[in-house]
């Protein structure tokens, strides 16, 4: 049983498919970079994976539990587009209540081990509209890594990262993959993406026209996997 | 073959009016207290039963479409609580008619007609949020949990007038037999024209929904 | 069986209380929509003074629909904040993701906005008393009790609402559209009771009827929101 499965998924909005008949496996340990244009479906299919949103037809499962199940939302893991974080909170009260939401058994360490690894422990007490940018940035990494999920689904993680946090999601990012974590990320950013990736998908107007290992042809030349088998 | 039945039934509808306008005008006599007012209550009693019926059905449209995801049943329902508006409203206005008549005044705040303004309240109100919410199937959702919390309420607000206020109108049981039927005879066109209405709406729903289709997709490519 | 029975139950409550104190300490610590209703309560309260000028005996007569007309208009900005707080930094997305129910989200927003309503209405009741010379505290407990339940059936009706306006653009001016309706026979009871409790009435005989409604409203309405919420939610 692969932690993300993903069979026959339709979605539509009204009579417009977005997702059509949409199916993948992604192994543990493995990085699934999903590319496409904007539009052709990525963040539906991620929100779908994430259990935000339900598939008109198809089923999705995650560490062998149904998207919306309580079992599979306990080991996913998002990072989108928004930090997820209350303004008006410090940074451990963010990390304290989703520890909670979540049911960790210790929320209150987790907290504080997660702001050390993400360089925010000074400023635990800082209140996050006072954040810069960057702050703000490592700061919902660290709630999508809190409660240590076995699945990590992020939306174009590296788009609005600035140096610092790239660099630290990265190192997240890699050390999950070595400890059996499965990891898909969705993105435009295709040289970040395509280094960790190991496999990727391509989405054209909604449908899965491609998935398979990353060779290192599309590591080199970004634009390959468009050409080969999107539009180019 | 829609066209044919939709005219077969204006056509049945129309002709049980005329039939029914000539019995209630002519055939029957005056009422004692009321004299000839009393004859607008064929269509303000009937007109009330409809919108109710109308409402019912939304309701259960809308817990199909919550069950089984098919936009059909929310093209329905937003058609038929359409349908039931204008009864609805058709019987506020017969009914204030009536009141102005034999009480003197346009609005007494009796027990049926303000539960029929306050449930037109909410209704409009389900008009109106998914006049605000573009996405058909979000449209659909969220209309479909207004219908079900709307129609919970109706007999909740009949209760609490009630017990707000005396009855003034005649109770039913008071109304002799002839009459009974008489209504119930000036119900049928009524609900024939709510077919048709809500035959008619139903034909725009369809369109807009296959349009909402091929707009998404011509923009997408 | 019952053990995970009571383990889930054990853990609705607990991850709803979670939810209803990351509310409170949020509101209080910026304290806006809870300014804003209090000022706005005092508004109305004034207005109806000037617009109606009521003797003392006038004002205890209306003085059930006058307290719930206040309550109900301030505390519409109460709840339009309630779901619509989580939309900044998408919020809401992380909540749902979670494994949370969405019955436990709601029920955890609903007891915040218990609270708060309940805060702002603790001030206006004094406020009342003095601006208009009525003694409101001959039956003061039954007052509570009753101001409890009102204000219960106002916070599912308005927190449900909120979480399915919470996208709308028009969102302040659709939701008390759609609330106030629903609410009649709520408010219609919570009037019943108050102006005869602020009489100095007791709570039996003539009135027990319309604290019955006010209790099938809220058990009704909560039951529905319950039920439902989960679905407005989730997309």
């Amino acid at each position: 049983m692969n932690p993300v499965q993903v069979a026959g998924v339709w979605k539509f909005y009204g009579d417009f498919p977005a997702l059509r008949d949409v199916g993948f496996e992604v192994q543990p340990g493995a990085c699934m970079a999903l590319l496409g244009r904007n539009g052709a479906g990525k963040t539906t299919l991620l929100r779908i994976v994430a259990g935000l949103a339900r598939p008109t037809r198809g089923s999705v499962s995650v560490c062998g539990a149904e998207s919306r199940d309580r079992a599979s939302r306990h080991s996913i893991g998002v990072l989108g587009h928004g930090i997820s974080l209350y303004d008006e909170l410090s940074a451990f009260e963010n990390l304290h209540l989703f520890g909670r939401i979540y049911g960790l058994a210790e929320p209150k360490r987790a907290a504080t081990e997660w702001l050390e690894r993400t360089g925010l422990a000074r400023v635990r007490d800082g209140l996050v509209r006072e954040f810069s940018r960057g702050m703000r940035q490592r700061l919902a990494v660290a709630r999508a890594f809190l409660h240590e999920p076995s699945v990590l689904l992020l939306d174009e993680p590296f788009t609005a990262l600035d140096d610092r946090a790239i660099a630290l999601l990265q190192t997240l990012l890699r050390d999950a993959l070595a400890g059996g974590r499965t990891i898909v990320i969705s993105t435009h950013q295709l040289r970040e993406a395509l280094a960790l990736a190991t496999h990727v998908a391509l989405l054209v107007r909604g449908r899965l026209a491609h998935t398979g290992e990353r060779t290192a042809e599309m590591l080199e030349d970004t634009g390959w996997l468009y050409r080969h088998y999107g539009e180019a | 073959m829609r066209q044919k039945i939709m005219l077969a039934m204006t056509g049945i509808a129309a002709l049980l009016l005329a039939r029914n306008l000539y019995v209630m005008l002519l055939v029957l006599p005056d009422e004692k207290h009321q004299n000839a007012a009393y004859r607008i209550m064929f269509f303000h009693v009937p007109d009330a039963w409809t919108a109710f019926l109308c409402f019912l059905a939304a309701m259960i449209a809308s817990v199909l479409y919550l069950v089984k995801n098919d936009l059909r049943y929310d093209g329905f329902a937003a058609s038929i609580t359409e349908v039931g508006l204008v009864f609805g409203a058709a019987n506020l206005v017969t009914g204030m008619i009536w009141g102005r008549v034999i009480w003197g005044v346009w609005w007494a705040w009796d027990v049926r007609l303000t539960t029929m303004l306050v449930g037109w309240l909410m209704y409009a109100g389900y008009l109106m949020l998914r006049r605000a919410i573009e996405e058909p199937t979000e449209r659909a959702k969220m209309s479909a949990v207004v219908s079900i919390f709307a129609f919970a309420d109706v007999p909740i607000i009949f209760f609490s007038i009630r017990w707000w206020r005396n009855q003034q109108h005649p109770p039913p049981a008071d109304l002799p037999p002839e009459w009974w039927a008489a209504l119930f005879m000036n119900w049928i066109p009524l609900l024939l024209l709510a077919g048709v209405f809500l035959m008619i709406r139903m034909e725009q729903e369809r369109i807009e929904r296959q349009l909402n289709g091929l707009r998404r997709t011509v923009h997408a490519f | 069986m019952a053990v995970p029975a009571l383990r889930g139950s054990v853990r609705f409550l607990r991850q709803s209380l979670t939810i209803a104190s990351k509310d409170l300490r949020s509101e209080l610590r910026t304290k806006e929509a809870l300014n804003a209703s209090v000022a706005f309560a005092l508004v109305i309260l004034l207005l109806f003074s000037f617009a109606f000028e009521p003797t003392e005996v006038e004002t205890r007569q209306i003085s059930g629909g006058l307290l719930w007309l206040v309550f109900a208009f301030a505390g519409a900005l109460i709840l339009n904040r309630s779901f619509a707080r989580e939309l900044a930094n998408d919020c809401l997305d992380a909540l749902v993701a979670a494994p949370i129910s969405g019955a436990a989200l709601f029920l955890g927003k609903a007891l915040a906005n218990l609270a708060l309503l309940l805060a702002v209405e603790l001030v206006c009741l004094p406020v009342f008393g003095v601006f208009y010379n009525v003694p409101w505290t001959l039956q003061f407990w039954p007052l509570m009790l009753v101001v409890l339940l009102g204000t219960w059936g106002l916070t599912v009706v308005g927190t449900m609402f909120s979480a399915l306006t919470v996208n709308l653009r028009l969102r302040e001016l659709m939701l008390p559209m759609l609330v106030y309706p629903i609410m009649v026979p709520g408010l219609l009871a919570a009037v019943q009771l108050t102006t005869p409790l602020v009489m100095g009435q007791p709570l039996a005989g003539d009135l027990i009827p319309w604290l019955r409604l006010l209790i099938a409203f809220d058990v009704i309405f909560t039951a529905l929101a319950l039920a439902l919420v989960e679905t407005v939610l989730v997309r």
